[in-house]
């Protein structure tokens, strides 16, 4: 099975506090670091054992700047065959869908039975992988938690639904599907496996390359500005050392029923 | 002049969601004099309950039945909603677990601009739609800016909105199923599958102590069952420990997790995602300890503590053994 998987660098919410910056237009990028999207790298690890289960290829691309070659090289390291930058000025400030509309491109390029994405990134829109699908006319499934092959046309794919409950569908192959986290345990990559993919060429394909016009990836979506949410009426803070504070605390919960 | 305003009515065994009322207020906030349009799609009994209940709140409640929407399969759901809605259409869903699957694929369908999980909506002077979103698990928001005149189709996060209890529309359930083409589709819905039932139910504890990413490390779990132990509850946690199978899933509070209604919740090192708060039901009392003072869960936590849990739980359990 011919596997391609989109993947997206962003900055890591497990290593950063967020913050916005002075002017409210971005998020304070100076001391980020960035990592593939959480849910890409479970995408990546599930096509990477769906190969190594029937064979195929798998092939990782994403629509990003030179720097997201770095994320193409890990997914590289960790058993993707190949990796496949997409990067042009014209993509920069563009939205989901435009994104959607570049991977479109791409995949038409190549022949892929099954296309993965991960369930979110950092936007929190979780819209690529629905809108990718919709514009090949190719069957859809979100927030998917198990994969299992059924025969070469046919897959059976969990979907996580509410209550940690799962639901069950049959779809039809070639299909896109959204990759919830937690479908499997990725793999560790070493700096060693790193390393070994340092050297292979990884083809960048722009807005020329791909026939994409201007128009066609032009916002739709704009982004204002970055605030900080206020919801509720904030919580009471303990300060002080932390014996004080625990004396405190501890009073609290005996009033509310959290000490026996 | 944006195009009409259309609901899409999630409902699940003949008792319609909550969204259907806060929806009409989130249409309110894009035209105070909107009427919108309720679609309810489904099949049999069930549907004609949900339809009759949904009048109540909307002066028009469309009704789209076939055997083929018994399971909201969002292939079918899409293809139903594409043989009734105008290009125009300004449509909210639920971001739900069915609004998540379908809407990114309707507005492409329809060549309709789509926003997801919308938490607060407003039209501007010249007509266009701001709408207020979350970024990175709700550690920042933003305004985004988009036109509706062309067809929208925005999903709305459950609970971002107050419901709007009127029910005086004294609506009429029209029936459209007559203009449902062909359904077949390419994806088939086969079962649910419940939830496994784990070692321990955290759902009849009064006293849950939950852990995050905060933790740090699996080993250091134990000091959470420490603490757990000495207050008489037991331990919960938030999705990023189940995926990293630190604990079960049935251990998880959240919307893809378990509902809890403890009386103290005890947040360790939890951010405090909205996906993480939707599980937590019944008002308890909530104290949140976490190394970051901006950490969400300090504006919905009614007690806060900025440390590191990894030093403080043990110190906390420790005063609490004393007695």
């Amino acid at each position: 099975m011919d596997i391609l998987v989109c993947v997206t660098r962003v900055p890591d919410t497990a290593e950063n506090e967020i913050e916005v910056s002075k002017d409210g237009t971005d998020i304070e990028r100076g001391a980020l670091v960035y990592s593939i999207n959480e849910a890409d790298n479970y995408a990546v690890e599930e096509a990477i054992q769906i190969k190594e289960r029937v064979g195929g290829s798998v092939t990782v691309v994403t629509v990003g700047t030179e720097e997201s070659e770095e994320v193409l090289r890990r997914e590289m390291a960790m058993g993707a065959d190949k990796g496949i930058l997409l990067t042009d000025d014209a993509f920069a400030g563009t939205d989901g869908r435009g994104i959607a509309t570049i991977l479109k491109a791409e995949v038409e390029k190549g022949k892929y039975d099954l296309i993965l994405t991960g369930a979110l990134a950092d936007a929190g829109a979780g819209e690529v992988g629905g809108m990718l699908a919709a514009m090949l006319d190719r069957p859809y499934a979100s927030l998917v938690n198990s994969i299992e092959i059924v025969d070469e046309s046919t897959l059976k794919v969990g979907r996580e639904v509410e209550g940690g409950n799962t639901e069950m569908n049959r779809i039809k192959l070639p299909c896109v599907l959204s990759i919830q986290t937690g479908i499997n345990e990725p793999r560790y990559v070493g700096i060693r496996g790193i390393r070994q993919v340092a050297s292979v060429q990884i083809p960048v394909h722009g807005a020329g390359d791909l026939g994409l016009k201007a128009e066609a990836i032009a916002p739709r979506v704009q982004r204002q500005d970055y605030f900080v949410p206020t919801f509720g009426a904030g919580a009471e803070m303990l300060e002080g050392s932390n014996e004080e504070i625990i004396e405190k605390l501890v009073e609290m919960l005996k009033a509310k029923g959290g000490l026996k | 002049m944006a195009g009409q305003i259309y609901v899409y009515i999630a409902h699940k065994g003949g008792v319609i969601d909550d969204t259907a009322l806060e929806l009409i207020a989130a249409a309110k906030k894009i035209d105070p004099a909107a009427r919108p349009i309720a679609v309810v799609t489904g099949s049999g009994a069930e549907l004609d309950q949900v339809c009759a209940e949904a009048a109540k709140s909307y002066s028009q409640v469309v009704k789209l039945a076939s055997p083929a929407l018994a399971h909201p399969n969002a292939e079918v759901v899409r293809k139903a909603l594409l043989a009734i809605l105008p290009k125009d259409a300004v449509i909210l869903m639920p971001h739900g677990y069915l609004g998540m699957d379908l809407s990114p694929g309707l507005s492409v369908k329809l060549d309709s601009t789509y926003v997801a999980d919308a938490i607060d909506l407003e039209k501007t002077a010249d007509g266009k739609l701001k709408a207020v979103r979350q970024e990175y698990g709700g550690q920042v928001s933003t305004h985004v800016l988009c036109r509706m005149d062309d067809g929208i189709v925005i999903n709305v996060r459950p609970g971002a909105f107050s419901p709007d209890e009127s029910r005086s529309a004294g609506g009429q359930v029209v029936d459209k199923s007559g203009e449902l083409g062909d359904l077949a589709a390419s994806r088939e819905f086969l079962e649910l599958v419940q939830a496994a039932v784990g070692d321990v139910d955290i759902t009849k504890s009064d006293v849950l102590v939950a852990v995050g990413r905060g933790i740090g490390d699996q080993e250091n779990l134990e000091i959470a069952e420490e603490l757990a132990a000495a207050v008489g509850g037991v331990v919960c946690c938030s999705r990023p420990i189940v995926d990293a199978k630190w604990l079960e899933k049935s251990r998880q509070v959240g919307t893809s997790g378990q509902t809890v209604k403890p009386k103290v919740y005890l947040a360790c090192g939890i951010s405090g995602s909205f996906q993480h708060l939707g599980g937590i039901k019944g008002n308890p009392f909530i104290v949140a300890i976490n190394k970051n003072p901006k950490a969400p869960i300090f504006q919905v936590a009614d007690v806060g503590i900025v440390a590191d849990v990894v030093e403080f739980l043990p110190e906390l359990t420790e005063r609490i053994q004393e007695g």
